[in-house]
């Protein structure tokens, strides 16, 4: 299968979240990821948009946020940039579920759900530009 | 536009939240509202039927948790019935049956309230 590469771009608002979530679900079924897999997916990036929009764009609606779904015979990878504040991934401590309940905190939980439902999960800043780059192996096809 | 919404029922003492569509940053606010609701009602005994809930995202669980301690503290809780295997199996991959309790069905969520109860 050749490398295949599908591509959105969205304002920084959660109204689009739902775009978002339809558009990575359309490409990922239509490389024959399994229904599982596909909700995963569309967690992640989910999870992955609106840390940008509330931690990188602090809740400024008319930024973009470029996706790229990116299909491999062996793998789906999503790419998703924007131009606001970086990440940084060394400075995230991993929630711990319970005391975050016992402590009534909400929200906090997207890194650490991106990385428990994809198989890789790497963040770059080049430029102005923030990258997060997420892959999902196809069920048996990673090496 | 939002497609989810949350509808009210009452079973006995229990208070019911039928939740419809995508729960997301977008849309939780309005689950938010719900619970304030039962809140100020002091309707602690909530059960949310997930049957036609087809997605949610931290955003929506991280309204259970800013509550559930609270009602659970009130003598009632927040218990979560009848989700899709698809919902349910993220749930449970997150590692979130740990911190909810979850039910298989709305019947036997408020049998669960009713043991308590007693």
């Amino acid at each position: 299968m050749s490398r295949r590469i599908h591509t959105l771009t969205v304002p920084s608002s959660t109204r689009y979240l739902e775009e978002v979530r339809d558009f990575v679900a359309r490409h990922a079924s239509d490389a024959a990821f399994e229904p599982d897999a596909v909700e995963q997916l569309k967690m992640a990036v989910d999870e992955c948009c609106t840390n940008v929009i509330e931690h990188a764009y602090r809740g400024e609606s008319e930024r973009p946020i470029d996706i790229a779904v990116i299909v491999e015979s062996d793998r789906l990878a999503v790419r998703i940039r924007d131009e606001g504040q970086a990440f940084d991934p060394s400075s995230y401590r991993e929630p711990d579920l319970v005391q975050f309940a016992r402590t009534r905190k909400s929200g906090g939980f997207g890194v650490h759900i991106m990385r428990r439902l994809m198989d890789e999960v790497r963040f770059r800043t080049y430029g102005r530009k923030n990258e997060c780059y997420m892959v999902k192996y196809r069920e048996g096809g990673r090496a | 536009m939002s497609n989810f919404s949350v509808g009210f029922r009452t079973t006995g003492n229990v208070q019911i939240l039928d939740l419809r569509g995508e729960l997301d940053a977008h849309t939780a606010a309005e689950l938010e509202a719900a619970i304030q609701k039962c809140q100020r009602e002091q309707e602690f005994r909530v059960l949310v039927n997930g049957s036609n809930l087809a997605y949610i995202s931290s955003a929506g669980l991280g309204v259970f948790m800013a509550f559930i301690e609270e009602f659970r503290d009130r003598g009632g809780d927040i218990k979560i019935a009848a989700l899709q295997p698809k919902v349910y199996n993220v749930f449970d991959l997150l590692g979130f049956p740990m911190l909810f309790d979850i039910e298989a069905s709305e019947h036997e969520a408020i049998r669960k309230f009713d043991t308590v109860a007693r």
